[in-house]
């Protein structure tokens, strides 16, 4: 393969890579993230691939398998282009008919169209489901027209047109001012300006600089950076070189969550066919700067996402926070100047350079500017991964876009910002979500978790969750977070099973608040968040269980019991046959009964009752 | 002792010492667990301190130092998965094969691991079985795989 070294051979292949495409009549994108593997993509891709080998239609049809397009819960999804068809839940047995009507006679097969989840209605287009359409996307919007695995794609979308701007045009410091005035603030939950850190670094003493791309993404319940690596490698790539360009640095990392083994293999690919292409490496675009990235796999610590503990899990050692009074930018990796970002903090680097400073800050409020993604889960209707302005209020991206309660139960919260973050009350759903709005409430923007709770959730079970997460991976360094933690979660694990007390209440927040200032890293001093966050908001529910022992979601343990409502038990038998405890006893056609002292509270015979016979008191 | 593994592992990673956790990866994925013997190799290859490699293999979730059972389930703890009910049928698996997570059953059939997120959350809750994910699980539905996991092992072995 030739090498680019002119904006005119970048372009020359840019336009071939789209000729190429338009010889197809139509181009079918099937999703082959994460989430569409695990509901059994691969097995269509092949079907597919076999079907259109069998009618003879390679020639006409274009299979592009993609990264994530964020609306993985109906997956395995496929968007036909160019009319814009979306079909979800796609089995293999639905291939050969997809290839008979819709790819040879476009014809719309009814039965494979997503369903409204609100109004109920089919709906035809990608464009007019709900869910995308309340959106703004920049970075996302590019997952579904790339094959990850394939960097002419992504050059067809202008792709590494950023880099040959600033290595033909722009100098360092420009490239900075231009960071700087975008508003860019880090994605990967602090929310520091991302041109302040690059031109600290750049003033630094100290070589070779490394620029590092954190892909540790320890927020459980959110997949932003992993949608992102994965679907769209060569973005991260090259606002990584942007970034090392304007920083002057040699070397790169990009540091990733040991469970994403897909974006590993992504980022493997995408670096080798940049370096084919001269766009890494040596002497890049035949300019006399070079810039190499090496992928490391984490070890799945939590901690490994703090920057110091990050650097010291990329010397190979035990991955523990070191006082920060020396920034990483000054003596971070091997003790030299190194620049740390987020992948989605990357990914939005080529789209500044590209469309400018002032297109990135028109969007969003004040302080916060640009799109951010979110991962929208928990009990909501339409889950997974949105990209929205900053300042979109959370009850637009809980209703429009996430089409409201799953259950038809009220919810009643949202989780923000991961383990560091807190849970927000419906009343404050009109918050616009910036830095400064989410953090004022008590919480923050994180990293872009957000995890919806209708009244099936417990929030005393949830802060309890949050501490158990906290302390399992608090490296143990400092006393503070190692011992107040854990004296936090025994009082916490008293209350969820009825033995607390309003003392303790008292000692609890004021262990948080000690924890909270006197430990070393974000992870001990954000620790408290979750739970004081909830004994703001979410009082009632503590006093239940602790002055009427009661759970009122039904969720502890200790506090809930199991029975059969007699009037709607039919006597079929399925929950005897269905309890593994042996907890459940009656005669068939008559009604059942649940002896307490048995009962694992397992919920096995709720989810078998057909009748909704079994009650949770 | 056979060095030869190791030394295919090292031709790739290389044998510096800040190699040590993707070595530890790799010694992991080849032997299911990190093997004392092995980890000793490790120290005197990349010039490492042994207690230093096992508090890297202590320190490190993804690391074993005890031979794990023939099937892998991993079940996901985190936040989407927990409020979708995960805990529930942690618990229940548990039970069912009267292990802790991250120990594995006497007969060696089965370790039960938890995760803090797999990054398929709007398909919560997800468990992995060898390698296998298993979207929207619950307590039911997971007695019956580990179930019929233990029935083919029964059959296999019978066959035998
Ligand atoms: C306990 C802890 C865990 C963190 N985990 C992550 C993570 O998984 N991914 C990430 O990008 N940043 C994480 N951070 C934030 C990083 O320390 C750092 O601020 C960030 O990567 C800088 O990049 P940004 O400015 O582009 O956001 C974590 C911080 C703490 C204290
Ligand atoms: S605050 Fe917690 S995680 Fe951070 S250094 Fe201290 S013990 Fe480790
Ligand atoms: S909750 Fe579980 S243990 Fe209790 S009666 Fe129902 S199936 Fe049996
Ligand atoms: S993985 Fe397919 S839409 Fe997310
Ligand atoms: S929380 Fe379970 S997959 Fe993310």
């Amino acid at each position: 393969m030739n090498t680019i070294t002119s904006m005119k051979s970048l372009k020359e292949l840019s336009e071939r890579t789209k000729k190429d495409n338009q010889k197809y009549s139509k181009i079918v994108t099937l999703c082959a993230g994460t989430g569409c593997q695990a509901s059994g993509c691969s097995s269509i891709i092949t079907s597919l691939h076999e079907e259109l080998k069998h009618k003879g239609l390679t020639e006409k049809i274009k299979i592009r398998t993609t990264g994530c397009h964020g609306f993985c819960e109906q997956g395995p999804l496929m968007v036909i282009e160019p009319e814009n068809i979306f079909y979800s839940f796609v089995k293999p047995k639905d291939i050969p008919e997809i290839v008979s009507e819709t790819l040879s006679k476009d014809k719309i097969i009814e039965r494979l169209l997503y369903t409204d989840a609100t109004s109920g209605k089919k709906i035809t287009y990608e464009r007019d489901i709900s869910f995308y359409k309340s959106q703004n996307r920049t970075v996302l919007e590019q997952n579904k027209l790339i094959d990850p695995c394939n960097i002419n794609d992504y050059i067809a979308q202008g792709g590494y047109s950023a880099l040959v701007k600033v290595l033909t045009k722009m100098s360092p410091e420009e490239i900075i001012q231009e960071i700087k005035e975008s508003g860019l603030r880090g994605r990967g939950g602090g929310g520091f300006p991302t041109g302040k850190k690059w031109e600290y670094c750049r003033n630094a003493e100290g070589s070779p600089k490394y620029v590092i791309c954190n892909a540790d993404e320890g927020d459980p319940g959110a997949y932003m950076d992993r949608s992102v690596l994965e679907g769209n490698p060569h973005a991260v790539i090259e606002g990584m070189l942007i970034g090392a360009f304007a920083i002057g640095a040699k070397h790169g990392y990009i540091y990733v969550r040991n469970e994403y083994p897909l974006a590993v293999k992504h980022s493997k690919i995408a670096i080798q066919q940049a370096e084919e292409l001269g766009l890494l490496g040596k002497n890049i675009f035949g300019t006399n700067f070079s810039f190499d990235i090496k992928i490391v796999r984490g070890g799945g610590a939590f901690i490994c996402g703090e920057s110091t503990a990050l650097m010291a899990s990329l010397e190979g050692k035990v991955g523990e926070p070191r006082p920060k009074d020396i920034h990483t930018t000054d003596k971070g990796f091997n003790d030299l100047p190194s620049n740390l970002n987020n992948v989605e903090t990357w990914a939005n680097v080529p789209f500044i350079i590209k469309n400018g400073a002032s297109w990135f800050a028109s969007k969003g409020t004040a302080k916060s500017k640009g799109t951010k993604i979110f991962a929208l889960t928990g009990q909501i209707k339409n889950t997974g991964l949105i990209e929205v302005p900053m300042g979109t209020s959370l009850r637009k991206i809980i209703y429009d876009i996430g089409g409201g309660s799953a259950t038809g139960k009220r919810i009643k919260a949202v989780q923000t910002g991961g383990p560091s973050g807190g849970c927000l009350p419906e009343e404050l759903f009109d918050l616009p979500v910036d830095f400064e709005a989410l953090a004022e409430a008590g919480s923050m923007v994180g990293s872009g978790g957000m995890v919806v709770m209708d009244e099936s959730t417990c929030m005393v079970d949830v802060a309890k969750y949050f501490l158990k997460f906290l302390l399992d991976e608090s490296c143990g360094k400092c006393v503070p977070c190692r011992v107040g933690l854990s004296r936090m979660l025994e009082i916490i694990d008293d209350i969820t099973k009825g033995k607390g007390t309003e003392e303790k209440m008292e000692l609890l927040k004021e262990t948080a608040e000690t924890v909270s200032i006197a430990s070393l890293c974000a992870l001990g001093k954000t620790a408290p968040n979750p739970i004081l966050s909830t004994i703001k908001y979410f009082q009632s529910e503590y006093e239940a269980h602790i002055k009427d022992k009661r759970c009122p979601a039904g969720v502890c343990r200790e506090l809930i019991h199991y029975s059969i409502d007699e009037d709607k038990c039919t006597g079929c038998g399925s929950c005897l046959k269905a309890c593994p405890h042996g907890a459940i006893s009656g005669e068939k056609k008559k009604s059942y009964r649940i002896d307490d002292d048995q009962c694992e509270k397992c919920g096995i015979c709720k989810e078998v009752c057909k009748f909704n016979a079994i009650t949770i008191s | 002792m056979h060095t030869e593994k190791l030394d295919n592992i090292l031709e790739t990673t290389g044998k510096s010492s800040s190699e040590l956790i993707e070595v530890l990866q790799e010694v992991q994925k080849t032997y299911n667990y990190l093997p004392e013997d092995i980890l000793r190799n490790v120290s005197e290859k990349l010039e490492v301190p042994l207690i230093e490699v096992f508090r890297v293999a202590n320190f490190y979730k993804a690391f074993t130092l005890k031979p794990r059972g023939e099937h892998i389930l991993t079940v996901c703890m985190g936040t989407a998965c927990h409020v979708r009910g995960a805990p529930k049928f942690l618990d229940e698996v548990l039970g069912q094969l009267g292990i802790k997570p991250g120990e594995t059953t006497e007969d060696g059939e089965f370790t039960v691991e938890t995760v803090n997120c797999l990054g398929a959350c709007a398909l919560g809750p997800v468990v992995v079985l060898d390698g296998k994910y298993y979207d929207h699980m619950t307590a039911g539905k997971l007695r019956v795989l580990i179930q019929k996991y233990r029935n083919k092992s029964c059959k296999e072995s019978k066959k035998q």
